[in-house]
């Protein structure tokens, strides 16, 4: 099945291919598009997904300072900061001989990443795919939006906003802001959690986990009310790939590297952090900015894997908080003894993990480590380290040499949804093939490409970190028609 | 769409141009504020909605500064078509953390990230034409097109973004208190 969608990737003949496009691909984060080219017959013969923009974070994080680059790398992303907040603190803890981390200090950060988590996760389904989900992928495209989800469903669509405003309230708890705070640094934390915080977000949480758990009743009733378009909606094999607790258990902040095949088989387990590069390998292909990576052992056509809510609910050996385990027994079941590889079923798992998360935030709430304690941890310095956390787009990593003169000589991160991008390219393909193919484009066809993206809560602006190129000329003039900037390659 | 609203809603584009979507989320961390400013105006072209191209609205939100040929042209179709064009932080309005790319030799770095570094298979810069044509530096967009308003911020907060739209679609001058200007 996933041979005849490779072949989507480069037509034949570009040239004489009509070209269809979508930009900006929208209700995810960050700038992509999607180019197809058609032949004669409307068959779609190639299709693509560009992530389209440039930044050049680690590059110029290479001179910083190493205690600036928690707090810069946040930058990259507004969606999900705490995760590269807490993916650099990690990985600078090796650095400052910070491992292990104090109790108080591990728990803060574990409490700020799983309402990092549940934020992100309620923000996804919510406000950007449930208006696909609810109204239908061709339903009219001034109503698909988080508004007409307000209108016509009030009550989920306030559910969803009030879930992603504790999770933000979380973050701002544990970080002093809800967008780019400043709460771990290297070692550990510079805040306890105050008294008052304390109390506001225990008065709320018993909610949080009661809505969360409707949120996953809400997902199994969709997949109830369709399940052939539920299960085969750019359905395709590969593997698997997160970060697990020694024990097997779904941990999100910490934990070895694990694969699976398509078949669920695990091919590589308790692979440390510090080892990623032995398995990981990257592809550039130049008619994109994000990396296609894939593990070094099975090759770039057999070794590429999904990542995120998919891919950690069946990686794991159970989740090791009660509601959740049920319903990740559940998800299993509906296998019948295989992964569950349809890419709608993400919505469902991530449902599983926000419940999950608001779970491990009620227990966290009830350590006293929280509200006080040592918060910093001090060793032998270090000049390298690895940090990976799963965010909640997936597995996140960061990599850092440090100098003695304590600027960064090396960065290299390696973005959630860049180990995804592989599976972004081929879902689109299994939906252009099956829906696309010699029909009139509609705007609600196109939109099932972008439904196809968005199960993978794609973030692009985290994508985007790596420099680009220039290969045309350009001048850019400024609103009173001066020259402001002119730049000419070949 | 109550039949009761007799005033027409005003129209509002957003969009995020090169910035990191946190002044996206800090729009939405307006909460249940959202509901009240959806009874007040409706939305155009925004990564919250599916509308691909910006038709004639009354306020236009910028995130990020102008880092290619893609930017340039949204940028423009936004001024061509907004009443009320406001740059939304602090990359919108000097460039931001994207700006530190400014003092670097792009071609160097594009090598290093795309050809030098360990475990790349293929190496190689991506070149394909339907990569928009980047610029050498980070530009703000008052650079380019006349810009009304500025909220600071690295993002603006939720209350000052609420605060700012609330007086503005009552047709108030908006006004930011102290505690809402904050530059962090
Ligand atoms: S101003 Fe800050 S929050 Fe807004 S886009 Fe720029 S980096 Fe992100």
């Amino acid at each position: 099945m996933n041979e005849d969608l490779s072949r989507l990737e480069t037509a034949s003949e570009r040239e004489s291919l009509r070209r269809v496009v979508i930009d900006p691909v929208s209700r995810v984060e960050g700038h992509g598009k999607v180019t197809l080219l058609l032949d004669e017959d409307d068959s779609v013969r190639e299709a693509r997904l560009h992530i389209v923009e440039f930044r050049g974070f680690e590059v110029f994080i290479q001179g910083r300072p190493y205690w600036e680059v928690p707090v810069m790398v946040q930058r990259l992303c507004g969606i999900c900061p705490v995760s590269h907040h807490l993916a650099a603190s990690k990985a600078l803890d090796h650095v400052v001989g910070g491992v292990p981390l104090t109790a108080s200090a591990e728990k803060l950060r574990r409490l700020m990443h799983y309402g990092q988590i549940l934020q992100s996760h309620a923000l996804h389904f919510f406000h950007l795919s449930s208006p696909d989900l609810l109204f239908g992928f061709e339903s009219d495209v001034g109503r698909r939006n988080i508004v007409g989800v307000a209108e016509a469903h009030p009550e989920i669509a306030r559910q969803g906003v009030l879930l992603r405003k504790f999770g933000q309230e979380v973050i701002r708890a544990t970080a002093g802001k809800r967008i780019h705070g400043t709460g771990a640094v290297p070692g550990g934390m510079n805040r306890h959690l105050s008294v008052a915080d304390h109390q506001l977000l225990k008065a709320e949480i018993a909610q949080v986990v009661e809505w969360s758990r409707a949120a996953v009743e809400l997902v199994k009733r969709l997949h109830r009310a369709d399940p052939l378009l539920y299960d085969e909606f750019a359905c395709f094999d590969s593997g698997f790939m997160s970060i697990v607790r020694d024990d097997g258990a779904m941990d999100l902040y910490h934990g070895h590297l694990r694969f699976r095949d398509a078949e669920g088989r695990i091919i590589r387990d308790r692979v440390a952090e510090a080892d990623y590069r032995s398995v990981i390998c990257e592809q550039v292909k130049p008619w994109s900015y994000m990396k296609f990576p894939y593990l070094r052992e099975l090759g770039p056509d057999a070794g590429w894997y999904k990542v995120g809510p998919l891919a950690r609910v069946q990686n794991c050996d159970f989740i090791p908080t009660i509601f959740a385990e049920a319903e990740r027994r559940e998800f299993l079941a509906h296998g019948e003894g295989r992964p569950v590889q349809a890419t709608l079923a993400y919505h469902w798992a991530r449902m599983i993990e926000m419940l999950h998360a608001a779970e491990v935030i009620r227990e966290l709430l009830d350590d006293p480590d929280l509200l006080a304690g040592e918060r910093m941890s001090e060793g032998a310095r270090g000049r390298e380290g690895v940090g990976i956390i799963e965010a909640p787009r997936g597995t996140l990593i960061h990599h850092y040499q440090v100098d003695d003169d304590d600027l960064v000589s090396m960065c290299n991160l390696i973005v959630s949804t860049t180990h995804n991008n592989q599976a972004m390219n081929t879902a689109i393909r299994a939906v252009a093939n099956r829906y696309l193919s010699g029909r009139k484009l509609t705007e609600g066809l196109l939109n099932h490409i972008e439904v196809a993206i968005r199960a993978f809560d794609p973030c692009l602006s985290c994508a985007t970190h790596a420099l680009g190129q220039m290969p045309l000329v350009l001048e850019l003039e400024s609103a009173d028609g001066a020259t402001l900037d002119r730049l000419v390659r070949d | 769409m109550s039949q009761l609203d007799k005033k027409p809603r005003l129209r509002v584009a957003t969009t995020s141009l090169a910035g990191c979507f946190g002044c996206h989320m800090s729009f939405l961390d307006i909460d249940e504020h959202l509901f009240e400013l959806a009874r007040l105006v409706e939305f155009d072209r925004s990564p919250l909605t599916d509308i691909k191209e910006c038709g004639p609205c009354d306020i236009g939100l910028i995130e990020g500064g102008v880092c290619n040929a893609e930017n340039v042209h949204v940028l423009r179709a936004f001024r061509a078509n907004c009443k009320t064009l406001v740059a939304v932080g602090a990359c919108a309005i000097n460039g931001g953390l994207p700006a530190q790319r400014n003092h670097l030799e792009l071609e160097a770095c594009l090598r290093e990230v795309y050809e030098h570094r360990e475990g790349m298979d293929a190496p190689g810069v991506p070149n394909d034409p339907e990569l928009p044509l980047l610029l050498d530096k980070v530009h703000p967009i008052h650079e380019i097109v006349r810009v009304d308003y500025f909220i600071p911020g690295c993002p603006p907060s939720g209350e000052t973004i609420w605060k700012f739209l609330s007086d503005l679609i009552a047709g108030r001058t908006p006004r930011l208190s102290h505690e809402l200007l904050r530059f962090d």
